[in-house]
């Protein structure tokens, strides 16, 4: 079947299996390899992706549900030449060890970002929940989620 | 060996993998998809003891897609793997001793095919009985899992002894004896064992792949596969995690004989989340049994103790493991007479092996356990009690040793004692909400660094100056997530005055880095960085005295070293270094330094059962302290505050030491209060991060890390490893915060929220009046 949608920016028109699977689709396929596979049952958050803003886990989702819809990685938010803010934010406070769950992270926290300018620790927690880091014990993640927060805000 | 170490803690050092990882652009073995994939998978029946009758493999072979399935008669080597015994068979033939063990290899054109085909993959199995736990394994007569060995059941068994424990036990004015329990921990990493090999042209077998040994995962290969160790590559890129679960082989040698099989294309192999849970390590679940001697005024005099780990159907590092916790299993204290009995035992469970903390978080809970009785037995200050009793620098430790390393657990636990969650924790206390028990508790541990007495812990640093004028590091010790990487990075650009920039790093490459150890005992930093310092100082040295040819000066004290030049500030003429790097040959713009560790100068005449490893010269200490609420309704356990107190001697870097605290205090909250890998005669009950519960967000608290000022002269810069001693404590720290509440010391990790109601429920405490 043929399915558009909008990647990172970039429109897309593909024809894709009907049980392939988003992330495999966007790992694979598409090499947009931010989105990670750590349990592939909606578990542990590391292949997070926003469609249309909202927080969404690629392996709980058929590619063809990204028709017609506004999908957007990690990658999508910056890169090491012109990062987003939680990119920076997330290396300079030392959010990042292994950094298998930080794109996800990362684009969680984005979209927590996208519609509340000014979250409490307690609401970056709770936004975070389903995103499992096994390194930080999330006390840097949350920090350089309200660390990106200001400087979104204008007030670095 | 002391060098010269600066004054102060360096400013941050920003890691040098931090933007990349957080981008999504920096590439694990996970991200390799080369073209021309072949897909490998190996089919797991699932049974815990069983002979092997037959594979049945027919149908499977006829399915489209499949391009072969391989059984253990396809091996072209010895079969087994394994890292001190080799005994794991890469697919079994005979017999299955765990349900995780494979018996099939299956190569697919696509991953729809291969999973399509481990479902017709069936196999004729002769149920054994198993044995599953340590107990029934060391019964007369109990199935042996392995056959022909003299010692049936047991891997090994080890008595650490000094002065007369039994005698002096016997005439303590105190004693208590204490039984702990401790589950098996899986590590959670978020990556799952994976990787990419090709057997090429040439017939180099390349392998690119999430370890944490690819100097060893040669010859573990090698072996298993009849091939040479000199015809295999193995890359290892920045790993998802690992934590000790890619310490020896996962899918390399399984890779390894897919590769063979499909000579010129590349192989993937990726296990799943269940998959890992099935077939991957496991920390050890253990039994302690303490009983320890006191004086009336808290001073410890003797310890004995039997300390019993199930190391599963394969040996892997049991013994090893089983080491390190007895090494450990009488605490950071000054105790005279000690007799310490582990055994490591197998049995028909998921095989264990290294995890953060080996051996030591499960000996910490038993320790601090009896610590803590000890302080409440005698009505004594539990900090007080330790610090009476706590190691300091020259004193001989429990397995005999003498600490002429740096030993900073007094001004940990000082730092504790002075802080306001310490002081003010009565007043905390008193303050608790409707419904809600508060309790406060403390934990002194440690941690070995090193391999220890008998396997030299060696590294070997590579160095090269570029054509451009920048350096590159040839890291030879994987970087899982500990930053080792961006430390090596720092100590190169600091030493030789270079920006940050101007240091660029090679993840391990066996073909192009120098053998140096596995990535893990807390030794990445300080072995390596101990090496890559000393070619530093060949590398100024050269860069210097090329200089001077250049800048026609006799004396090199003359020249400094600035970056991006070699300058003479007296005439202020000066050299690019990229106009050296144009300069010089390859040969000649590179450096190579080793270094060893040093082992316990005139080790104790004990522990005489461990072959390698025994004793350790080195510790990182800590003291925590943790403030918890119970709720009296659910049982559950809110960790309030925790604090971490740390002795890893000199700080290199502020962000990267207490990111190692945080995590290590996370995994070992995780370890307290939810992780246990279920199971039901050897078969695993939760094998889904939906049934095997990590920590999330919401369930840890802010952690505050404490680093105490020291310094171990051999260190690189004076610093410690203090990648595991985070684990140890929470534990230990959690029990007695509990304990503080019930008056009754758990017995049992991890404190869940039904433990916790039991323990409530048993002795009921009236409610102090407000």
């Amino acid at each position: 079947m043929t399915i558009r949608f909008v990647l990172n920016g970039r429109e897309m028109c593909l024809d894709v299996a009907p049980d392939r699977r988003a992330v495999v689709l966007l790992r694979e396929d598409l090499a947009v390899l931010g989105p990670k596979e750590g349990c592939g049952s909606g578990e542990c958050g590391a292949c997070s992706v926003l469609v249309d803003g909202e927080h969404r886990l690629s392996c709980l989702m058929l590619a063809a549900q990204l028709d017609g819809r506004e999908v957007l990685t990690s990658e999508g938010l910056g890169d090491t030449e012109t990062p987003h803010p939680l990119h920076q934010a997330f290396a300079a406070h030392g959010a990042v060890q292994c950094g298998f769950c930080s794109p996800g992270m990362v684009v969680a926290a984005a979209g927590l970002l996208g519609k509340k300018a000014r979250p409490s620790r307690e609401e970056v927690r709770r936004v975070l929940s389903g995103n499992l880091c096994r390194c930080t014990g999330y006390v840097k993640i949350v920090d350089a989620v309200l660390a990106a927060a200001r400087v979104l805000r204008g007030r670095p | 060996m002391p060098q010269s170490i600066p004054p102060r803690p360096s400013p941050p050092h920003p890691r040098a993998d931090g933007l990349a990882k957080a981008c999504g652009t920096e590439r694990y073995a996970a991200d390799l998809y080369p073209p021309g994939l072949v897909w490998a998978g190996a089919f797991r029946p699932g049974v815990a003891h069983a002979r092997v009758r037959a594979v049945h493999t027919d149908r499977a072979q006829a399915v489209p897609g499949v391009i072969r399935v391989l059984t253990a008669k396809d091996v072209p080597g010895t079969n087994l793997q394994g890292i001190v015994h080799k005994d794991q068979p890469v697919l079994c033939e005979d017999k299955v001793r765990h349900a995780g063990d494979p018996v099939a290899l299956v190569l697919a054109e696509s991953r729809e095919a291969l999973v399509r085909v481990l479902g017709l993959i069936t196999a004729d199995l002769e149920p054994l009985p198993g044995v599953f736990t340590p107990e029934e394994a060391l019964k007369p007569g109990a199935p042996l899992i392995h056959d022909g060995r003299p010692q049936g059941n047991i891997l090994l068994r080890a008595v650490i002894a000094k002065g007369r424990a039994a005698q002096a036990l016997r005439r303590c004015p105190v004693r208590l004896t204490g039984v702990f329990h401790l589950p098996m921990q899986d590590h959670g990493f978020l990556e799952t064992q994976n990787g990419v090999a090709l057997l090429t042209p040439d017939g180099v077998l390349e392998m690119d792949v999430s370890t944490q040994a690819p100097f060893r995962d040669r010859f573990e290969i090698g072996h298993a596969l009849g091939l040479s160790p000199w015809n295999i590559r193995i890359r290892a890129p920045y790993l998802g995690g690992a934590f000790g679960g890619k310490d020896g082989a996962t899918v390399q040698c399984l890779l390894g004989l897919a590769a063979m099989n499909v000579p010129g294309r590349p192989v993937k192999m990726v296990w799943d989340r269940e998959e890992c849970f099935l077939a991957g390590y496991k920390r050890h679940p253990a039994t302690l049994r303490y009983t320890l001697g006191a004086e009336a005024d808290g001073r410890l005099t003797a310890l004995r103790c039997r300390l019993v780990y199930d190391t599963g159907a394969y040996a892997h590092l049991g013994g090893e493991v089983m080491e390190l916790g007895l090494e450990h299993a009488a605490g950071p204290y000054r105790i005279e007479h000690v007799r310490l009995e582990g055994l490591a035992v197998y049995t028909n469970n998921p095989v264990a092996g290294a995890m953060r903390g080996f051996g030591v978080a499960q000996a910490s809970f038993g320790f601090e356990g009896m610590m803590d009785a000890l302080a409440r037995r005698l009505d004594m200050d539990p900090l007080e009690l330790r610090l009476k009793n706590a190691l300091r620098p020259g004193d001989v430790n429990p397995a005999g040793v003498r600490l002429t390393s740096s030993v900073g657990l007094v001004e940990c636990l000082e730092t504790v004692r002075t802080h306001p969650l310490w002081t003010g924790r009565r007043q905390w206390e008193a303050q608790a909400p409707p419904l809600t028990r508060r309790g406060v508790g403390l934990a002194a541990v440690f941690n070995a660094m090193g391999y220890g007495r008998g396997l030299p812990d060696m590294a070997v640093a590579k160095l090269e100056l570029l054509e451009d004028g920048r350096f590159r590091v040839y890291s030879s010790v994987a970087d899982m997530g500990q930053g080792n990487a961006s430390a090596y990075a720092q100590l190169v650009a600091q030493d030789l005055n270079q920006d940050a920039g101007a240091v660029e790093l090679l993840q391990p490459d066996t073909e192009r880095c120098h053998p140096s150890g596995s990535s893990s005992a807390g030794r990445t930093t300080y072995s390596f960085g101990n090496a890559l310092l000393k070619a530093c100082t060949a590398m100024r040295v050269k860069l210097l005295s090329r200089a001077a040819m250049v800048l026609m000066r006799d004396e090199l004290t003359s020249l400094e070293l600035a970056p991006g030049r070699v300058v003479h500030p007296a005439s202020g003429r000066s050299l690019a270094l990229a106009d050296l790097g144009r300069l010089l040959s390859r040969d000649d713009r590179v450096c190579v330094a080793e270094f060893l560790m040093p082992v316990a100068q005139d080790p104790p005449k004990t522990g005489t059962a461990f072959p390698i490893g025994f004793p350790h010269l080195f510790f990182s200490y800590a003291a925590h302290l943790a403030r918890v609420e119970v709720d009296e309704l659910t049982g559950r356990i809110r960790v309030a505050d925790y604090l971490a107190a740390t002795d890893g001697g000199r700080v290199l870097d502020p962000q990267r030491f207490h990111q190692q605290i945080e995590g290590g205090v996370a995994q070992g909250l995780g370890y307290a209060l939810m992780e246990e890998v279920a199971l039901d005669q050897g078969r695993i009950l939760s094998d889904t991060l939906s049934t095997y519960l990590l920590p999330t967000s919401l369930d840890l608290p802010d952690t505050l890390s404490l680093a105490v000022d020291g310094c171990e002269d051999t260190g690189p810069r004076g610093l410690k490893g203090v990648g595991e001693v985070g684990m140890n404590g929470p534990l230990p720290c959690l029990a007695a915060a509990l304990a503080s509440i019930t008056g009754q010391r758990p017995d049992r990790a991890p404190l869940t929220p039904e433990r916790v109601l039991r323990a409530l429920n048993r002795k009921p405490r009236l409610r102090k009046q407000a």
